[in-house]
Formats: structure tokens, sequence, C-alpha cells
């Protein structure tokens, strides 16, 4: 029997994925995308959204907890983990069936089983589909974009067992909540499930290797999340790494090092967070050109491979590992398939990144420290949530929000926020910095009172001298 | 709902114009593209195009009115099913100053030189065709970002000289940094030891930006444009004689009347004689310029320009001369504005001052045509049978074959060449 052919095939459903099959489909190209396991990937299932829906129940407990304030009586507030757990289920698997939906209306194929590259013929990538026992199918394609995304960072000698140490997927669908919990890694995973936990009334513990915590995060951020992650009862240590740990029935002693002075620490459970690493073994690597370099496979600004036809995208290829930079790769690179030519490649700085901790974490381009290291001349503008109207009213006056302008330019360099619901603030710099909008467009764009947007414009304003509100 | 026809802004600078005529009369059908009037501005006079369809109800503005201010309503038109009665209760304020403009106008040759320098523009020009409510002022069409202009500004860079990579041509900051590069790059640490040249015979000089707008535009003329040339010999013994006459009237130096001030009056001369001669190609067609706008090559420190003579066809020499003066000035001091040199409809090279014979001349897009004048030589020519020296001045006249076949060209250096031997023939 002739194999099926394909103008491409996506290894992968992840947010590059099948975002990547549907515009190929779009620019009509015949197109099959390969998934192993659930259709929309870490971000559907394991990550983003179903931590989302946790992040929610935890902002909605800690509102009742806190009702007195805005004059509601609520008592013998609690709640049901299975509950919770089953809801984020739930919002994960609506998701994934939505996306098989999307793409069965785009007429993608889509095959079930893991995809690997077997060779050339006749100018066709050759492509094996293997379920846990055999090959049992063979699939072909002028172009492949391989899409495999990544997952948890091991520590040598500190590896999870999922039982007592976690890595994100088991701390997703606890049974029962722990007493007790070490997070090894401050960056946004450790720091969001931090946040869930210690709002349900676990003891949180955080160590992080580096000075800080949220280490790629603007300095004055991660220092003003420190003191309220700790005013909230997180204890967090920085300078400090994990030398080893040991596990019990049903708790994990844990020998931390700071700085060469060792502590014991007893928990019910810890999460490994440190990081991710690329999906690129048994792919079928080994047969190509293709380079890798530190577990993410080596592409040019277009996503292209060294083996022509072979395209990557999303984490596959590096940081920031993020669904939305995935997606663009994805449109970037199909585009580039279909002969569709594009100045510009995704820039680095215009990709924003959000934290859904309680106090909620934005941002986009260079932090100050990052934009004076490489000499620019900056202008920096600041807003507390404390000066805003909407803020106060909401009852959340934690926060603030920060600009960065090159003082020559004008040019918005970068933007940090941190309060509530910045994550939902942040695209307004995201769109003014794509558009080259300089301090000059964002002072005379009009924005609506009260919101708590006012403060994006107070923060440039801020810049230039010429805050009103503060 | 009738739609008010306003005073359009047809250059950055102006505020006010004149009303010179009107091309169509109260009742008229008019459909987008229409010429409806003509504008005298400060700078030159420019035909009006309307961009709606429908009747010319009312003419708000008689013609000859002079010094209108701009968005100042000067016309109704009546859309399909409206009806004169429609004109009632509607507030025609003719001293209101309006803020919208709804035609356009096409300058001559403004225009067409800023779309050379932008061919991005030019696709900004023809996508705006169906838009109604559109900017006449033909330097807004630049599609850029803030920060591109921003920078533009700060660096003074043309922005019509740059070409925008963004969508849809748009400038960004990316081709801003590329356009003001202060140098290409020469040495890598990482070429490979076999390419590695010895640099010691040379030095690299940086490319300004006056440098790269001359190699991009001369080297597109050249591949671009099918030149051909024509070459002719001039006596000029009477021109020295009526210039000499001339000057020798000028009291306390009020003017001094060179060679190449008389040269671009009979170019001027010419031109009008044989208009086809005035000419560029263009997408839409061949562009016939009214005007003789004369650009003179000007060497400057680290390239040339050419600044520009305007309507040289009718200033007097006098006024060529002094004008012509004052540019070179501004030319060397590097103050001349983009109006002074963009929108010349032919060219003039002097090289004779250099001592050169004759040489050909790469023609300045978009324009058809360019002179290369030589030296003056006293040579032996015959006449009457007779050997007798003459003063000759080779001239060369560089042609687009797009536009001007040799025949027309040879009509056109013929008249330059008699207007310049018999230079009375100029006062016609």
């Amino acid at each position: 029997m002739e194999n099926k052919k394909y103008d491409l095939i996506i290894v992968g459903g992840g947010p590059g994925g099948y975002v990547a099959a549907i515009r190929s489909s779009q620019l009509g190209l015949s197109t099959a995308l390969i998934e192993a396991e659930h259709l929309g990937g870490v971000c559907l299932n394991w990550g983003c959204i179903p931590t989302k829906a946790l992040l929610r129940t935890a902002e909605i407990y800690n509102l009742i907890k806190h009702s007195d304030e805005f004059g509601i009586t609520a008592e013998n507030i609690s709640f049901d983990l299975d509950k919770i757990v089953k809801r984020s289920r739930n919002v994960s698997k609506k998701l994934s069936q939505g996306v098989e939906y999307l793409l069965k209306k785009n007429k993608v194929d889509i095959i079930e089983g893991w995809g690997k590259l077997a060779g050339q013929e006749n100018g066709y990538h050759q492509l094996t589909i293997e379920n846990n026992t055999s090959i049992f199918s063979n699939v072909e394609s002028k172009n492949i974009i391989l899409a495999t995304g990544s997952r948890a960072r091991q520590l040598p000698g500190l590896e999870a067992d999922g039982k007592l140490i976690w890595t994100y997927r088991e701390a997703m669908v606890p049974k029962k909540l722990p007493q007790s919990l070490l997070i090894i890694g401050a960056g946004a995973i450790g720091i969001e499930y931090a946040s869930f936990y210690q709002t349900l009334g676990t003891s949180v513990t955080v160590v992080e290797s580096l000075d800080r915590i949220l280490p790629l995060e603007d300095k004055e951020i991660s220092d003003f999340a420190h003191k309220a992650f700790e005013s909230r009862g997180v204890n967090i240590c920085t300078n400090t790494t994990v030398s080893s740990m040991s596990t019990k029935e049903d708790s994990v002693k844990v020998i931390t090092d700071s700085r060469g002075e060792n502590s014991e620490i007893t928990v019910d459970r810890v999460i490994i967070a440190v990081g991710i690493v690329g999906n690129y073994e048994n792919i079928g690597l080994d047969q190509t050109s293709i380079e890798v370099n530190k577990s993410h496979i080596v592409v040019d600004d277009w996503c292209a491979t060294a083996e022509a036809g072979i395209w990557a995208i999303g984490d596959l290829v590096g940081p920031p590992w993020l669904a939305h930079k995935a997606e663009h790769e994805a449109i970037i690179c199909v585009n580039r398939i279909a002969g569709i030519e594009e100045n510009e490649p995704l820039m680095i700085e215009n990709i924003p990144s959000c934290i859904y901790s309680q106090p909620q974490i934005a941002s986009i381009g260079l932090t100050e420290e990052t934009a004076k290291s490489i000499g620019k001349k900056i202008r920096v503008g600041k807003f507390p949530f404390q000066g805003n109207g909407k803020a106060i009213a909401l009852g959340e006056t934690e926060g603030f929000v920060k600009t960065i302008f090159d003082s020559e330019s004008g040019e918005i360099i970068g933007a940090h926020l941190i309060g509530s619901d910045v994550t939902e603030l942040i695209h307004g710099y995201s769109i003014a910095k794509t558009l080259e909008s300089t301090e000059e467009e964002l002072m005379r764009a009009v924005f609506p009172h009260p919101t708590l947007s006012e403060m994006m414009q107070e923060s440039v304003m801020d810049a230039y001298d010429r805050a009103i509100h503060i | 709902m009738p739609i008010k026809i306003l005073m359009p802004t047809l250059s950055p600078t102006m505020t006010e114009g004149n009303l010179t005529l009107w091309v169509k009369s109260e009742g008229d059908r008019v459909s987008p593209g229409d010429v409806i009037a003509e504008i005298e501005t400060d700078k030159a006079t420019m035909e009006l195009e309307t961009v709606d369809e429908g009747i010319l109800a009312k003419i708000l503005i008689s013609e000859g009115t002079e010094e209108i201010p701009v968005n100042t309503p000067i016309a109704i038109i009546l859309e399909e099913g409206e009806t004169q009665s429609d004109l009632e209760g509607m507030d025609i304020n003719i001293n209101k100053v309006e803020s919208t403009t709804d035609t356009k106008a096409v300058e001559d040759s403004d225009v067409i030189s800023d779309n050379l320098a932008n061919p991005m523009q030019d696709e900004a020009l023809n996508s705006d065709v169906n838009n109604r409510s559109r900017n006449v002022d033909t330097q807004e069409r630049i599609k850029s970002s803030p920060l591109a202009r921003r920078m533009a500004e700060q660096q003074k860079i043309d922005l019509a000289l740059v070409n925008g990579s963004g969508p849809n041509g748009r400038i960004i900051r990316a081709d801003i940094e590329a356009f003001s590069l202060p140098d290409i790059p020469v040495v890598k640490n990482d070429i490979p030891q076999v390419y590695k040249e010895d640099y010691s015979d040379y030095e690299i000089l940086p490319i300004s930006n006056i440098r790269k707008v001359v190699a991009r535009r001369l080297t597109e003329a050249k591949q671009e444009v099918p030149h051909f040339y024509l070459t002719v010999d001039c006596e000029i013994d009477n021109l020295l004689n009526v210039r000499d006459d001339l000057n020798s009237r000028a009291k306390n130096n009020e003017f001094k009347i060179s060679i190449n001030d008389m040269i671009i009056k009979a170019c001027a001369v010419a031109l009008m004689q044989v208009p086809a001669a005035n000419a560029s190609w263009s997408e839409e067609g061949i562009k016939i310029y009214k005007n003789a706008n004369i650009s003179v090559a000007v060497a400057i420190n680290d390239g040339l320009i050419t600044p520009i003579i305007n309507n040289a066809n009718s200033k007097g020499l006098m006024t060529i001369s002094n004008e012509m003066k004052e540019l070179v000035t501004q030319a060397q001091d590097g103050t001349l504005t983009p109006d002074q040199y963009q929108g010349g409809t032919f060219s003039i090279s002097n090289l004779g001052m250099y001592g050169v014979k004759n040489f050909q001349a790469i023609i300045n897009p978009p324009q058809g045509c360019i002179l290369a004048v030589g030296k003056i030589e006293k040579k032996p020519v015959v006449k009457n049978d007779e050997i007798t020296i003459a003063s000759i001045m080779s001239a060369t006249l560089s042609v687009d074959h797009r536009v001007v076949d040799g025949a027309i060209g040879a009509q056109f250096l013929n008249s330059i060449k008699t207007l310049i031997e018999d230079p009375l023939g100029m006062l016609l």
C-alpha cells in the first residue's frame, strides 16, 4: 500500500502544532497532525489552562475569606479538593475537545501515535507512526514541522518520583492537600504553585538558587513579589539549593544548602520546578543534519532547521517557553512554507510574559537592569495601585506599573506590572511596542475611567514627570 | 448628504490658495478623478480632482478669487438621488474653515519625484484611491511608525528616501537604523583565513547618506532607464557677446549672468518649444510637464545635488542667475529644503569648467532628459566654404527612450542649439 502523502505534517498537537495545522489548512495545504497523547499539549492539558482553573479557585477562596471587608458575612468556609481538581480537569477536557473540533473543521487529518522521522524518498520526508509496541503506519510529506514541546527538567540525584516528589503534572492533580510543601525553583511555575497551595492553607517553602525569586523579571518586581508572598506566609529561601532528598512513607526529608550552611526540613511533598527540557529524543533526528543545542533544536529566524523541509517551533526550539510564542512561530513557519514572505521574524522583546499568582505579574521587553547593562539611556516611570480609583474600589491596592523608555527616541523598551489582573493589562503595551509607539502616543491615547488601565498611562506620564495622580 | 468640496492643502507650507479656474461648471456631472478646478499655491498651479461622484451643484467661490484659506468650502456636490432642495438648510459658511477635505490634488512634478524616491509610497497612493477622505499632503502618505518618524526627525533623515519593510511598506525602526548605518562592516573576526585580505592597501570611507542616495538612484537609473545619447556642437560667440552686453548693464553688480545661466534659459525655452521632451515615464502614462523646472547638478562635499530653477521658462536671465547663486550657496551649506531639489522636469550637468570636452550624463529619474555640457574651445569651422575660428561648446543629451524617441530628441537638441547660437531667440 502506498503511503499517504501530505504537503505538511506536524508532529505534536500543542498550541504550536495545532495552530500550525489550522494555518496550513487555511493556506490550502493538505495537512496531517500527529499527536501521541492529548490534543492541546501541555498548555491545555497540564500547563497554562488547568493551572488557571486551580488559581481561580484560590482567588475565589481568598476573596470569600476576606468577604467581611466587602460587607459580606461568610462562615465555615471550606473547600473540596477533589471538586477543585475535577473542575480543572474538565476545563482541560473541554478545550482539548475544542481543538479536535477546530482541526476537523479545518480538514486536518489527526493521527494518533508517536511520529518519528524516517529518512527521505523522492523529495518526501518519511514518517513512521508508532504506538507502544509497533510501527503501524507510514506517512510522507514535503515539509514537516516538529512541535513536540518540552517536559519538566529533572535535577540529577533529585529526580521526581511522581508520588512524594512531584513535577508540575502531579502537582496539578493532588489527591489530598499537603500540609507542607517545598518548591524547588522560583520561576513562573514554582511561584504559581506556591500561590495556589499557600492560599489553600499549605505551609509553603520556596528555594531558589539565584539571589532573587522570578529572576527573569525586573528586580523591583522580584523584590515586591518577594515581600508580597512572604506577607501571605510563603517561606522564601534565595541563594539556596537542595543537596539531597530522602523519601519516607508520606514525607520527604530535604537537606538544603544556603551559601554553605546546611539545613534540614521535612515536608509532605516536593515540587520540582527548575525549568524544562525540549522533547527532542526518539523523533528520528539522528538520521538528519538537524542540530540540537542543550535539548533544543537549532532553527533560523523562520523556524527552519538545518535539514531542508524540516522545521521546528515552540518549546522544542528554546525560550521563552510560552504558548503564545509557539503560536506565533507556527504562523510564521507555515506562512514561509506556503511561500508567503514576511519581513519581520518574531521579536523576543515584543513577547509578553504572565504569571498568575496572587498578586499577578506581567512584563514585556527589557528590564531596567538589562536596559542599563546594554548602555541604554532610559527614563523610568512608576505608578502604584494605591493611586488608582478602580483599584481602591476593588480592594486591590497592592502593586505597581513600571515603564521604561529610551530617553533619546521615546521608544517603549519595557513594561513591568505586578498586582491584580495585570495579566489582562499587559497587551496594551504589546500593541504599543509592536506598532513602535513612543511615549507620545501612549500619553495621547484615551484610557477609560475608572479602570486599572489608567495606571498604564500614569506610569508613562510619570516617566516624563507628568503623572497627575501621584 | 451633499458633499462639500474644501480648499485643499497642497503643500506642507500652504495656508491659502488662489482659485484660478473652474474647469467644471455648475450642473456638470463629475466622477472620481475628474479635474474640477485649478488652484494656485505659493509654489505651483495644481489641478484639483474630485474623489466623489455626482453633480457639481453649487460653486461657492468664483474663479479668480485669491487668498482663500485652506479648508474653506469652495463648492458642493450632490450625490445620486439628491436634489437642489437638499442644499437648503445646509450650513454653508464660506468664511468657515472646515476640518476635512474630500478632494485630491495632483501637482505635476512633486508627486512623481516623491514617488520615485520611495516606491512604497506609490503603493500607498494607489491603495488610497478608493479612500474618500484623504489627506492631500503627499508627505503625509509615507507610512511610518511613530518611533521611526521620531528617529528620522532626530537624525534629519528624509522619510521619502527610506524604504519601508513593515506591513504594507510601513517604515519601521529597523529601516531607519539600516538607513543611518554609518559604515558597512568591513572586518569580521570570523572570516575564514583564506578569505582574509590585506587591508593595509586601502582605507574604507564610511558611506554617507547622500552617497547612499546617489548610489541607489543612479544605479536604478542606469539599470532601468534605456538611455540613448545625442551630441551637437554649438557656436557660442553670439551668446558670449550677448552675455557681455547684458552684464555691462548691471548696476552695482546687481547681477552677473554666467554661460550656465543662459544654457538654463535656453533649455527652458526649448522645452516649451518641444513639450514632448519635457516628459517622464510613469506607470499611469507618460507625463508631459507644463513648466520647465530645471535641475542643475551642483557638486557638494561628498556627492552632488540638483537644486531646481522652477518655471525657468517664465523667468528672466537676471532672476535665474540670482536664484542659481543662492541655490549653489545653500547646496554647499547643506541648507536646501526638499522642495528646492525635488520636482525638476529636466537636468543640466556642466563639466566645462573642469576642461571636459564632452560627456554623457546619467538621467535623473523620473526626468526624461539630461543635458551634459562640455568646455568651450576655439576651433576652426567652415563657413561659406571658408575656414574661420569660432567658440565651440559641445553638448550631449541623454534621453529616456521610453518617453522620447530619436527624432523628438534631435528636434529638442536642435532647439537648444539654435537658442544658444542665437540667444535673442530666447526673448521671443
